[in-house]
Protein backbone atom coordinates (compact mmCIF):
# COMPACT_ATOMS: atom_id res chain seq x y z
CA UNK A 1 0.00 0.00 0.00
CA UNK A 2 1.21 3.28 -0.86
CA UNK A 3 1.16 6.15 1.65
CA UNK A 4 1.20 8.61 -1.32
CA UNK A 5 1.13 8.29 -4.77
CA UNK A 6 0.86 10.95 -7.48
CA UNK A 7 -0.07 14.06 -6.06
CA UNK A 8 -0.13 15.97 -9.29
CA UNK A 9 -3.52 15.66 -10.89
CA UNK A 10 -4.84 17.48 -7.31
CA UNK A 11 -7.45 19.54 -8.87
CA UNK A 12 -11.05 19.32 -9.62
CA UNK A 13 -14.15 18.35 -7.67
CA UNK A 14 -13.64 15.64 -4.81
CA UNK A 15 -14.15 12.38 -5.75
CA UNK A 16 -17.75 10.64 -5.20
CA UNK A 17 -17.52 7.52 -4.33
CA UNK A 18 -20.61 4.94 -4.85
CA UNK A 19 -21.74 4.74 -0.87
CA UNK A 20 -23.56 1.38 -1.66
CA UNK A 21 -20.63 -0.36 -1.85
CA UNK A 22 -20.74 -0.46 2.23
CA UNK A 23 -20.58 -3.66 3.56
CA UNK A 24 -19.66 -5.76 0.91
CA UNK A 25 -17.24 -8.24 1.11
CA UNK A 26 -14.85 -9.34 -1.22
CA UNK A 27 -14.02 -13.39 -2.21
CA UNK A 28 -11.28 -14.83 0.03
CA UNK A 29 -7.77 -15.01 -1.69
CA UNK A 30 -6.21 -17.41 -2.66
CA UNK A 31 -3.72 -18.81 0.69
CA UNK A 32 -0.78 -16.94 1.00
CA UNK A 33 1.44 -19.36 3.14
CA UNK A 34 3.64 -17.85 5.29
CA UNK A 35 7.70 -18.77 4.83
CA UNK A 36 10.24 -19.14 7.53
CA UNK A 37 12.23 -16.71 5.20
CA UNK A 38 9.97 -14.40 4.32
CA UNK A 39 9.31 -13.70 8.54
CA UNK A 40 13.40 -14.02 8.78
CA UNK A 41 13.71 -11.32 5.73
CA UNK A 42 10.59 -8.79 6.92
CA UNK A 43 12.25 -9.12 10.20
CA UNK A 44 15.57 -8.04 9.33
CA UNK A 45 14.34 -5.56 6.65
CA UNK A 46 12.74 -3.48 9.59
CA UNK A 47 15.92 -3.95 11.58
CA UNK A 48 14.58 -5.93 14.29
CA UNK A 49 16.37 -8.88 15.86
CA UNK A 50 13.89 -10.48 18.10
CA UNK A 51 14.89 -13.99 18.68
CA UNK A 52 11.28 -15.26 18.12
CA UNK A 53 11.03 -13.50 14.51
CA UNK A 54 14.42 -15.36 13.84
CA UNK A 55 14.95 -18.39 15.95
CA UNK A 56 12.58 -21.58 15.91
CA UNK A 57 14.26 -22.47 19.01
CA UNK A 58 13.41 -19.20 20.46
CA UNK A 59 10.12 -19.13 18.97
CA UNK A 60 8.91 -22.42 20.40
CA UNK A 61 10.68 -21.51 24.16
CA UNK A 62 7.89 -19.24 23.81
CA UNK A 63 4.82 -21.73 22.96
CA UNK A 64 4.66 -20.98 19.40
CA UNK A 65 5.67 -23.54 16.46
CA UNK A 66 7.57 -21.50 14.60
CA UNK A 67 9.25 -17.85 14.22
CA UNK A 68 7.02 -15.28 14.72
CA UNK A 69 5.57 -12.76 12.21
CA UNK A 70 6.58 -9.69 13.41
CA UNK A 71 2.95 -7.57 14.12
CA UNK A 72 2.65 -4.90 10.85
CA UNK A 73 3.26 -8.07 8.46
CA UNK A 74 -0.18 -9.28 8.45
CA UNK A 75 -0.31 -5.73 6.30
CA UNK A 76 1.83 -7.67 3.80
CA UNK A 77 -0.56 -10.82 3.93
CA UNK A 78 -3.67 -8.87 3.96
CA UNK A 79 -2.29 -6.31 0.68
CA UNK A 80 -4.38 -8.91 -1.41
CA UNK A 81 -7.49 -8.39 -0.05
CA UNK A 82 -7.43 -4.84 0.79
CA UNK A 83 -6.34 -3.69 -2.25
CA UNK A 84 -9.14 -5.77 -4.05
CA UNK A 85 -11.98 -3.24 -2.22
CA UNK A 86 -9.57 -0.22 -2.76
CA UNK A 87 -9.71 -1.08 -6.78
CA UNK A 88 -12.99 -2.03 -7.03
CA UNK A 89 -13.56 -0.37 -10.25
CA UNK A 90 -17.76 0.09 -8.48
CA UNK A 91 -15.52 1.83 -5.69
CA UNK A 92 -14.74 5.02 -8.32
CA UNK A 93 -11.95 5.49 -6.38
CA UNK A 94 -9.13 7.43 -7.71
CA UNK A 95 -6.32 5.28 -6.32
CA UNK A 96 -3.22 7.86 -8.08
CA UNK A 97 -4.38 9.96 -5.20
CA UNK A 98 -4.35 7.96 -2.13
CA UNK A 99 -2.87 8.25 0.60
CA UNK A 100 -2.65 5.40 3.81
CA UNK A 101 -4.51 7.81 6.36
CA UNK A 102 -4.75 5.06 9.29
CA UNK A 103 -3.72 1.49 10.03
CA UNK A 104 -5.48 -0.62 12.95
CA UNK A 105 -4.64 -4.59 13.85
CA UNK A 106 -6.39 -6.65 16.16
CA UNK A 107 -4.47 -10.47 17.01
CA UNK A 108 -6.01 -13.15 18.23
CA UNK A 109 -2.66 -14.48 17.82
CA UNK A 110 0.60 -13.81 16.16
CA UNK A 111 1.44 -15.42 12.80
CA UNK A 112 3.81 -17.82 12.55
CA UNK A 113 5.83 -19.44 9.34
CA UNK A 114 3.71 -22.55 8.86
CA UNK A 115 0.60 -20.52 8.29
CA UNK A 116 -1.61 -20.61 5.30
CA UNK A 117 -3.87 -17.56 5.22
CA UNK A 118 -6.67 -16.33 3.32
CA UNK A 119 -7.49 -12.32 3.64
CA UNK A 120 -11.43 -11.53 3.32
CA UNK A 121 -12.42 -8.05 2.82
CA UNK A 122 -15.15 -6.10 3.76
CA UNK A 123 -15.89 -2.41 3.25
CA UNK A 124 -16.92 -1.00 6.37
CA UNK A 125 -17.22 2.70 5.80
CA UNK A 126 -17.04 5.10 2.83
CA UNK A 127 -17.17 8.72 3.72
CA UNK A 128 -16.34 12.56 2.97
CA UNK A 129 -14.32 14.75 5.20
CA UNK A 130 -13.80 18.41 3.45
CA UNK A 131 -13.48 17.31 0.05
CA UNK A 132 -11.63 14.22 1.00
CA UNK A 133 -12.89 10.64 0.55
CA UNK A 134 -11.97 8.22 3.14
CA UNK A 135 -12.68 4.46 2.86
CA UNK A 136 -12.15 2.21 5.63
CA UNK A 137 -11.62 -1.64 4.17
CA UNK A 138 -11.88 -4.71 7.15
CA UNK A 139 -9.82 -7.67 6.24
CA UNK A 140 -10.16 -10.87 8.13
CA UNK A 141 -7.17 -13.05 8.30
CA UNK A 142 -7.99 -16.71 8.61
CA UNK A 143 -6.15 -20.39 8.79
CA UNK A 144 -7.69 -22.34 5.50
CA UNK A 145 -9.15 -24.19 8.99
CA UNK A 146 -11.01 -21.18 9.78
CA UNK A 147 -9.28 -20.12 12.32
CA UNK A 148 -9.34 -16.18 12.79
CA UNK A 149 -5.39 -14.65 13.25
CA UNK A 150 -5.42 -11.23 12.60
CA UNK A 151 -7.97 -8.27 11.79
CA UNK A 152 -6.52 -5.46 10.07
CA UNK A 153 -8.55 -2.05 9.35
CA UNK A 154 -6.92 0.26 6.53
CA UNK A 155 -7.99 4.01 6.34
CA UNK A 156 -7.43 5.38 2.75
CA UNK A 157 -7.87 8.95 2.40
CA UNK A 158 -8.32 9.95 -1.40
CA UNK A 159 -7.60 13.70 -1.42
CA UNK A 160 -9.68 15.77 -3.43
CA UNK A 161 -7.56 19.16 -2.49
CA UNK A 162 -4.29 19.65 -3.23
CA UNK A 163 -2.88 19.76 0.05
CA UNK A 164 0.54 18.81 1.36
CA UNK A 165 0.74 14.95 1.47
CA UNK A 166 0.81 12.88 4.74
CA UNK B 1 9.50 -5.89 35.11
CA UNK B 2 8.53 -4.25 38.47
CA UNK B 3 4.67 -3.67 38.80
CA UNK B 4 3.13 -1.89 36.00
CA UNK B 5 1.08 0.89 36.32
CA UNK B 6 -0.60 4.02 34.36
CA UNK B 7 2.45 6.31 33.75
CA UNK B 8 4.84 3.17 33.31
CA UNK B 9 7.03 4.17 30.72
CA UNK B 10 8.25 2.21 28.04
CA UNK B 11 11.91 2.74 27.02
CA UNK B 12 12.46 5.03 24.77
CA UNK B 13 14.33 4.20 21.18
CA UNK B 14 15.86 6.09 18.10
CA UNK B 15 15.70 4.01 14.58
CA UNK B 16 17.92 5.47 12.17
CA UNK B 17 16.05 5.02 8.52
CA UNK B 18 18.29 5.35 5.56
CA UNK B 19 17.68 4.87 1.85
CA UNK B 20 19.09 1.23 2.03
CA UNK B 21 16.35 0.60 4.89
CA UNK B 22 13.62 1.96 2.58
CA UNK B 23 14.87 -0.41 -0.49
CA UNK B 24 15.13 -3.34 1.48
CA UNK B 25 11.78 -2.81 3.13
CA UNK B 26 10.70 -1.89 -0.37
CA UNK B 27 11.45 -6.04 -1.04
CA UNK B 28 10.39 -7.37 1.83
CA UNK B 29 6.80 -5.90 2.02
CA UNK B 30 6.35 -5.89 -1.60
CA UNK B 31 5.85 -2.25 -2.05
CA UNK B 32 7.80 -0.74 -4.52
CA UNK B 33 5.91 2.93 -4.69
CA UNK B 34 8.25 4.97 -6.54
CA UNK B 35 7.91 7.85 -3.35
CA UNK B 36 9.71 5.31 -1.19
CA UNK B 37 13.01 4.97 -3.53
CA UNK B 38 12.94 7.48 -6.48
CA UNK B 39 13.86 10.90 -5.45
CA UNK B 40 12.92 12.75 -8.89
CA UNK B 41 9.31 10.92 -8.63
CA UNK B 42 9.21 12.06 -5.25
CA UNK B 43 9.68 15.64 -5.60
CA UNK B 44 7.93 15.75 -9.20
CA UNK B 45 4.91 14.65 -7.03
CA UNK B 46 5.31 17.84 -4.58
CA UNK B 47 7.30 15.99 -1.78
CA UNK B 48 10.41 17.35 0.06
CA UNK B 49 12.71 14.02 -0.59
CA UNK B 50 12.25 10.10 -0.78
CA UNK B 51 9.83 9.38 2.03
CA UNK B 52 10.04 6.35 4.48
CA UNK B 53 6.82 3.62 4.00
CA UNK B 54 3.98 4.68 6.68
CA UNK B 55 4.05 0.80 7.48
CA UNK B 56 8.03 1.26 8.02
CA UNK B 57 7.86 3.94 10.87
CA UNK B 58 4.42 1.89 12.39
CA UNK B 59 6.85 -1.25 11.97
CA UNK B 60 9.93 0.83 14.03
CA UNK B 61 7.27 1.87 16.55
CA UNK B 62 6.21 -1.13 17.64
CA UNK B 63 9.18 -2.86 18.49
CA UNK B 64 9.25 -0.05 21.60
CA UNK B 65 6.45 -2.16 22.90
CA UNK B 66 7.42 -5.96 21.59
CA UNK B 67 11.28 -5.07 22.92
CA UNK B 68 9.57 -4.00 26.31
CA UNK B 69 7.25 -7.01 26.55
CA UNK B 70 9.73 -9.65 24.85
CA UNK B 71 7.08 -12.32 24.02
CA UNK B 72 5.49 -9.92 20.65
CA UNK B 73 2.55 -12.67 20.70
CA UNK B 74 1.70 -10.63 23.72
CA UNK B 75 0.47 -7.32 21.46
CA UNK B 76 -3.17 -7.90 20.97
CA UNK B 77 -4.31 -4.33 19.20
CA UNK B 78 -2.26 -1.77 17.39
CA UNK B 79 -3.14 1.38 15.74
CA UNK B 80 -2.03 4.42 14.30
CA UNK B 81 -2.86 7.52 12.11
CA UNK B 82 -0.33 8.48 10.01
CA UNK B 83 0.15 12.31 10.38
CA UNK B 84 2.96 13.51 8.68
CA UNK B 85 5.95 11.87 6.51
CA UNK B 86 9.07 10.71 7.26
CA UNK B 87 11.67 12.04 4.43
CA UNK B 88 14.45 10.16 3.84
CA UNK B 89 17.72 12.03 2.25
CA UNK B 90 20.51 10.14 0.12
CA UNK B 91 22.90 10.33 2.65
CA UNK B 92 24.83 7.93 4.99
CA UNK B 93 23.30 9.26 8.15
CA UNK B 94 19.68 9.07 7.01
CA UNK B 95 16.79 10.47 9.22
CA UNK B 96 15.97 9.27 12.82
CA UNK B 97 12.52 8.44 14.63
CA UNK B 98 12.35 8.76 18.35
CA UNK B 99 9.79 6.61 20.01
CA UNK B 100 8.88 6.71 23.46
CA UNK B 101 5.35 5.19 25.38
CA UNK B 102 3.89 5.31 28.26
CA UNK B 103 1.13 3.11 30.17
CA UNK B 104 -2.38 5.43 29.98
CA UNK B 105 -4.97 2.61 31.09
CA UNK B 106 -4.50 -0.91 32.92
CA UNK B 107 -7.24 -2.79 31.90
CA UNK B 108 -8.97 -6.17 32.47
CA UNK B 109 -7.48 -9.57 31.75
CA UNK B 110 -3.54 -8.38 32.86
CA UNK B 111 -3.60 -6.16 29.66
CA UNK B 112 -2.72 -2.38 29.26
CA UNK B 113 -2.94 0.38 27.33
CA UNK B 114 0.39 2.39 25.95
CA UNK B 115 0.05 5.39 24.06
CA UNK B 116 3.26 5.81 21.86
CA UNK B 117 4.95 8.72 20.65
CA UNK B 118 6.73 8.94 17.65
CA UNK B 119 8.26 12.02 15.98
CA UNK B 120 11.01 13.05 13.50
CA UNK B 121 13.60 16.41 13.94
CA UNK B 122 10.68 16.77 17.09
CA UNK B 123 7.51 16.53 15.01
CA UNK B 124 4.60 13.85 15.59
CA UNK B 125 4.58 11.53 12.32
CA UNK B 126 2.15 9.20 13.90
CA UNK B 127 -0.97 10.02 15.67
CA UNK B 128 -2.97 8.16 18.02
CA UNK B 129 -0.50 5.41 18.23
CA UNK B 130 -2.07 2.92 20.85
CA UNK B 131 -1.03 -0.49 21.43
CA UNK B 132 -3.34 -3.39 23.89
CA UNK B 133 -0.56 -5.61 25.77
CA UNK B 134 -0.98 -8.43 27.79
CA UNK B 135 1.66 -7.75 30.54
CA UNK B 136 0.54 -10.57 33.51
Amino acid sequence: MPDVQDAHGAQGDPLTLNAALVGRTYPSTPAYVVGREKVREFATAIGDLNPAYHSVEAARALGYSDVVAPPTFAFVVAYAGSSQAAMDPELGLDYSRVVHGEQRFSYARPIVAGDSLIATATIEAIRSVAGNDIVTTRVELATEAGEPVVTTTTVIVSRGTAEDPS
Amino acid sequence: MSPITVGTVVPSQTFRVTRLDLVRYAGASGDFNLIHWNERFATSVGLPDVIAHGMFTMAEAARVVTDWIGDPGALEEYAVRFTRPVPVADDDRGSEIEVSGEVTEVLDNGRVKVMLTATYEGQKVLGNAVAIVRVA
